[in-house]
């Protein structure tokens, strides 16, 4: 018992010292290991130029077979990787102790996955990418084609290599930098469910497209048709782990340099290992109007000022993020105040407001979610107390008039009270 | 008994003049210490039998308080606002509860403490009760001396002392508000009686300080300030009216309204409500009347009658006009002034009409007859003797006596926590029924002995002078009665009884008709031993039940609960486990939900922040927590994460058999929520408007929250999810829980804590079917598949 919790402790202590070299070094909010598990290395070299964005942007990459014995995720409870690239569509199960449970487990636990399936994926990439909240087209082989989009290359053909340039408009998910070029793309395609909030669609396929097996003639309407088709979709989970799902490995290949593909593929993978849109609130500080310190406890119709720091991770530093729409919120069971903060452009947000006439557990709540950035989730609970007994006023003018009414009739019994007893 | 048994052996053996009275007092001085030790000491059962602990639930929240005060003292205490209960509403303690105990206990504390007595809170607040026990059965003393003299106040004190009613509510460790009260409504009456007895403003004043400290300390004090004003209407209907009268009430209702505001938790209530409108109609009655009665000796009687018609006529014209401006104010108030509780009370069928969440507590029902005989056991007989006795003569004091009795016996038919209030009087008259019986026993055995040892009638003319003697103190307060009522100039002529008695004796002016009478009362030897025995079984009876009652139904401090069987005693301390596992095991700020039932302990021995507590001031609150149990786990959720609630608390009694868990209670749940949110509808949890959980259950009923949450796992215990409480199979044996799950359940699964699932990281896509149909319904079926209460 005690020589464990003498580990725990080291294990702590470790993690303190590690977690102190980060802020000062100005860490990113992910490390930079990934595993790549590919179905063939072959994979290593004609997906070359993407993996060399990753590399040249300082991630560590380790790649195995996805078949390989050995293979873990994690070792006496930690986690080896900080991300995961899946290029292994067609595998049926992973080698060694992980299996679709541990994939979940591990993006659950806060990390970030590439996945790209492909025509003819495997039930293990299909599951994994439906708990993540998207569904491919179950024909086994069926592939996205588009008898108008397709690529200019490919004239002749089942035109089953579309070009697609159905973009997200997200500068935090596709960089500031716009794409030019269509994106090729050749795969399957997958439907999300527009009810789901965690998932967006963030390249879809033309209104012309359709979903089916290119070999064979169609004898039903295909299931999935038009602009419903995603080829790309980023799912953030609560926790604010990130994935990415590609209906097509050959995104990522060196093939399509031509068009946009190194871009788009560069521009999201940046997303995906919190490069970009990583918001982080920090110094949380309230206190009353005139104060430095922070109080236990407000009494109403207290005046105080609420100030948060917000920064955005640039991929290199913490960076003043800038916006005119986080709002705070006085809460207790619905919002009492609701205000626009103000930014000093330094990354601060404050505002001041009068506590509202009520006592109760108050909250000051911050919640911020915007299309591709992490939620910032803010709750700090605080009190609020009626006047204390002497906070009253203490003589009312109104009053006056009973005052003196109580007073004079005092007075008067005084006096008919002697004016009775010695008067004879 | 035996002391009384002493008391009325000693008052003839003494011999006559000073030494006898200093004999009688010193016995009697002994004697009511001898009360107050017993008093005290049988009401620590509780203790011995389990240990040194707070019971129940109100004692929490009082001991809790008090504990604030002694830390943070009074002004802190004043202002406190709790955010620790009612989440998150909060509730203002400092302004929302009777004072007066906590203010009691944390004093003795800090005089102990002061003393170099190093107590702790805990011990000063499981005291207090005994203690305050005691001091009721000497305030009973001098109530009953007041109106019946010594020997009937000893005994009404003695029968007070171990009363099982008030036992009920003051046992060692039941810290609650009536605890003192009790104590403090016999001394308010016996400061009224007092005056009204003597005429002195100096009892007066000491009256109104007494209702202060009984507004401090319950709820109950309208009982006072409508007591005696009717009582007051009383003594001026039948012509008692004088100026003692006046002085007992005139500054009763201006000090004791003026110091009743000052009482944070009554403030303008004490003369907004109607409960205090009385005082102040009898107030001006009785100015009316003295105004009438000075006048009238002003004036000459043809003058006064003009006077009377005149007056009566513009008065008339005036108390109308009053009348319909009072009607108009009272009517325009959707409860007609009244506060909930004070309309179950006059009316009993309200609560159930219209308040479930009075009706809903088990010590709001009315008795059964069954409770009257324990709670108030052979005093339920001896009353009517008493009552009896108080018209012979009718006295201000002995007419109170009726009064109180009659009135506490409505209340007590109303609720049955009333009977407390019924106790004390049921007391003061059996004491006065016994003590008269005893009286004119003893006299007659006493008189008759003596015919038969000397036949000289002389000697048998001082041996009745001799017996009269025991009742003296009756005859005197009596006569003493009519004599000042003729000349009300004399307040002086009522002095001390000690010195009257003495003068009397002194002088032997006994004149020889009251001689006569006491011959006329005088009964057989034979029939006088037999009764006088008979009375001493029947009080024996008397002490067996009350100590059988102390010592086995009233101690058990239902924290902790036991149990006999063939193996030895079992005893299951399971909510002290729930709740130390919940202040071991989770976050300070952690909020817990339960029934309202449970909010004190938490918040007290747990340390957690409650949604709801037993103050049950806001039914929106409450029916919000009993909609989340009534409803299907989803909906449940919802409502608690809006909630901030982290761990949700029910009570099961399936296993054991305890047969007041949470299941039992869940009717109330849903009415209370219904009452609030019509889409829970009572119906829906019963089959056939019969309440059961077993196979023939109605599905709502099988879904709902507190059924999962008591069942869940269920049926691993012994195959089959036998519930001893309801005997039989429960009706739905095998469910998985969603979005709660079990994080601890007590060793005899009494209290099973269960903690709410996080919203889920991800969002899982349907699993498409093959073949299925278009895209849009097997959304819709997915997501009707995902429904968690199908």
């Amino acid at each position: 018992m005690a020589a464990l919790r003498l580990l725990l402790l080291l294990a702590a202590a470790s993690l303190l010292v590690v977690a102190s070299r980060g802020d000062a070094s100005g860490a990113g909010p992910r490390g930079r290991k990934l595993l790549v598990l590919v179905d063939d290395l072959a994979v290593r070299s004609s997906h070359s130029a993407f993996f060399g964005s990753l590399q040249a942007r300082g991630l560590d990459l380790e790649f195995r077979l996805a078949d390989d014995p050995k293979l873990s995720l994690h070792r006496y409870g930690q986690y080896l990787y900080d991300g995961l690239v899946l290029f292994a569509p067609s595998t049926p199960r992973f080698g060694g102790s992980v299996d679709q449970n541990a994939v979940l487990e591990f993006i659950d636990a806060g990390h970030d996955m590439i996945l790209a399936a492909d025509s003819s994926a495997s039930d293990l990439i299909r599951g994994i990418a439906t708990e993540c909240g998207i569904e491919f087209d179950e024909d086994p082989e069926a592939m996205v084609i588009d008898h108008i989009n397709y690529a200019s290359t490919e004239v002749e053909g089942d035109h089953t290599l579309i070009a697609g340039d159905d973009l997200i408009q997200s500068d935090v998910i596709l960089g500031s930098k716009k794409i030019e070029a269509p994106v090729l793309f050749r795969g399957i395609g997958h439907a999300v469910n527009p009810s789901n909030s965690l998932v967006l669609k963030v390249l879809s396929a033309s209104p012309s497209a359709y979903s089916a097996n290119p070999k064979t003639k169609l004898a039903s309407p295909p299931s999935l048709t038009g602009s419903g088709i995603s080829l790309v979709s980023i799912m953030q989970a609560r926790n604010n782990a990130r994935v990415l799902i590609s209906g097509s490995l050959d995104l990522f290949s060196n093939r399509h340099e031509k068009a946009g593909n190194e871009q788009f593929v560069t521009e999201t993978s940046k997303w995906v290992f919190h490069e970009r849109g990583h918001l982080k609130a920090v110094n949380v500080a309230h206190h009353k109007v005139g104060e430095t310190n922070e109080p236990s406890m407000y009494r109403i119709n207290d005046d105080l000022e609420y100030s948060v720091e917000i920064y955005e991770w640039s991929g290199t530093s913490w960076k003043p993020y800038v916006a005119d729409d986080v709002q705070i919120q006085f809460y207790m069971m619905s919002p009492y105040v609701l205000k626009n903060m103000s930014t000093d452009k330094k990354g601060l947000y404050s505002t001041s407001f009068k506590v509202p006439d009520v006592y109760g557990v108050f909250q000051f709540k911050v919640e911020y979610q915007r299309l591709g950035y992490t939620g910032v989730s803010l709750a700090k609970q605080i009190p609020v107390r009626p006047y204390r007994h002497n906070e009253y006023e203490r003589f009312i003018t109104s009053a006056y008039p009973y005052y003196a009414a109580s007073f004079s009739t005092m007075g008067a019994f005084f006096i008919f009270s002697f004016a009775y007893l010695y008067h004879k | 008994m035996a002391e009384t048994e002493a008391d009325a052996a000693a008052a003839p053996s003494a011999a006559p003049g000073r030494l006898r009275n200093a004999f009688g007092g010193v016995l009697c001085a002994f004697t009511l210490i001898l009360i107050g030790v017993l008093a005290f000491s049988i009401r620590l059962f509780s203790v011995i039998k389990y240990e040194s602990v707070i019971h129940e639930f109100d004692p929490y929240f009082n001991y809790r308080v008090t504990q604030f005060l002694s830390k943070n003292g009074i002004y802190e205490f004043w202002n406190w606002f709790d955010d620790r209960t009612w989440y998150p509403l909060g509730r203002v303690i400092g302004g929302t509860v009777y004072p007066g105990l906590t203010l009691t206990a944390g004093s003795i504390w800090w005089l102990v403490n002061a003393l170099n007595i190093p107590l702790s809170v805990e011990t000063v607040c499981v005291f207090t009760a005994p203690i305050f026990s005691a001091f009721a059965s000497w305030a009973t003393y001098l109530l009953t001396k007041e109106a019946k003299g010594t020997g009937a106040g000893l005994m009404a004190a003695a029968i007070l002392g171990m009363v099982p009613s008030y036992i009920s509510r003051s046992v060692a460790g039941s810290y609650d508000n009536e605890a003192v009260a009790i104590f403090a409504l016999v001394f308010t009456f016996y400061l009224y009686v007092k005056t009204l007895n003597t005429g002195s403003l100096f009892y007066a004043t000491l009256n109104a300080l007494s209702y202060f400290y009984m507004v401090c300390s319950w709820g109950g004090y309208t009982f006072i300030i409508n007591l005696i004003p009717m009582h007051v209407l009383l003594c001026i209907v039948t012509g008692r009216y004088s100026s003692r009268l006046y002085i007992a009430y005139a500054p009763l209702v201006i000090l004791g309204t003026l110091l009743a505001a000052l009482v944070p938790v009554v403030g303008f209530n004490a003369v907004l409500t109607s409960e205090h409108f009385a005082s102040f109609l009898v107030f001006i009655i009785l100015h009316v009347v003295a105004f009438v009665s000075y006048i009238k000796g002003l004036l000459t009687p043809r003058l006064y009658k003009m006077a009377m018609t005149l007056v009566i006529t513009v008065g008339m014209a005036v108390c109308f006009a009053v009348v319909a401006i009072l009607v108009a104010l009272v009517a325009s108030s959707p409860t007609k002034g009244w506060s909930g509780r004070s309309l179950s009370l006059l009316d009993p069928t309200y609560a159930s009409k219209y308040i479930p969440i009075i009706a809903s507590v088990s010590e709001h029902q009315p008795p059964t007859w069954p409770s009257y005989f324990m709670d108030i056991n052979v005093l339920a007989f001896l009353v009517p003797a008493g009552i009896i006795s108080c018209f012979l003569p009718l006295s201000d004091a002995s007419s109170f006596m009726v009064l109180y009795l009659v009135t506490a016996v409505y209340f007590s038919g109303v609720m049955v926590r009333l009977m407390l209030v019924l106790a004390p009087a049921a007391c003061i008259l059996s004491g006065i029924a016994l003590s008269s019986a005893f009286d004119v026993l003893t006299r007659s055995m006493k008189f008759q002995l003596s015919k038969l040892f000397d036949d000289g009638s002389a000697i048998s003319g001082n041996g009745s002078t001799e017996a009269t003697s025991a009742s003296a103190v009756n005859t005197n307060s009596s006569k003493s009665e009519n004599k000042t009522e003729k000349s009300e100039a004399a307040p002086k002529e009522k002095s001390s009884k000690k010195n009257r008695r003495k003068e009397k004796e002194v002088t032997e002016s006994v004149p020889a008709k009251s001689k006569k009478e006491k011959r006329l009362s005088v009964l057989p030897l034979e029939a006088s031993v037999i009764g006088t025995l008979l009375l001493i079984i029947l009080g024996g009876f008397y002490v067996v039940h009350c100590v059988w009652a102390a010592a086995e139904a009233y101690s058990a401090p239902s924290i902790v609960l036991t149990s006999r069987s063939r193996e030895g005693l079992h005893v299951f301390d399971d909510f002290r486990e729930a709740y130390a596992w919940l202040s071991h095991n989770t976050d300070v700020d952690d909020k817990v939900a339960s029934w309202w039932d449970y909010g004190y302990q938490t918040t007290a021995m747990a340390n957690r922040t409650v949604i709801v507590d037993n103050n049950t001031w806001n039914n929106t609150h409450i029916a919000t927590v009993g909609t989340a149990m009534s409803s299907p786990e989803k909906a449940a959720w919802e409502i608690f994460d809006s909630l901030d609630v982290k761990y949700v608390l029910v009570v099961f009694g399936g296993l054991v058999g305890y047969p007041s868990d949470d299941i039992n209670k869940f009717l109330w749940m849903v009415r209370i929520g219904g009452g609030e949110f019509p889409h829970i509808k009572e119906p829906d949890y019963l089959r056939d408007g019969q309440y059961r959980v077993d196979a023939q259950a109605t599905p709502t009923m099988l879904n709902c929250l507190m059924y999962k949450l008591c069942y869940y796992r269920f049926v691993e215990t012994d195959g089959k999810g036998f519930d001893r409480v309801r005997g039989y199979e429960i009706g739905k044996k095998h469910f998985k829980l969603t979005h709660f799950e079990e994080v601890f359940t007590t060793h005899h699964w009494m209290v099973r804590i269960y903690k709410l699932k996080p919203q889920k990281n991800r969002v899982r896509a349907k699993l498409r079917k093959l073949k299925s149909g278009s895209k849009s319904s097997s959304t819709l079926a997915a997501g009707r598949k995902k429904n968690p209460w199908q």
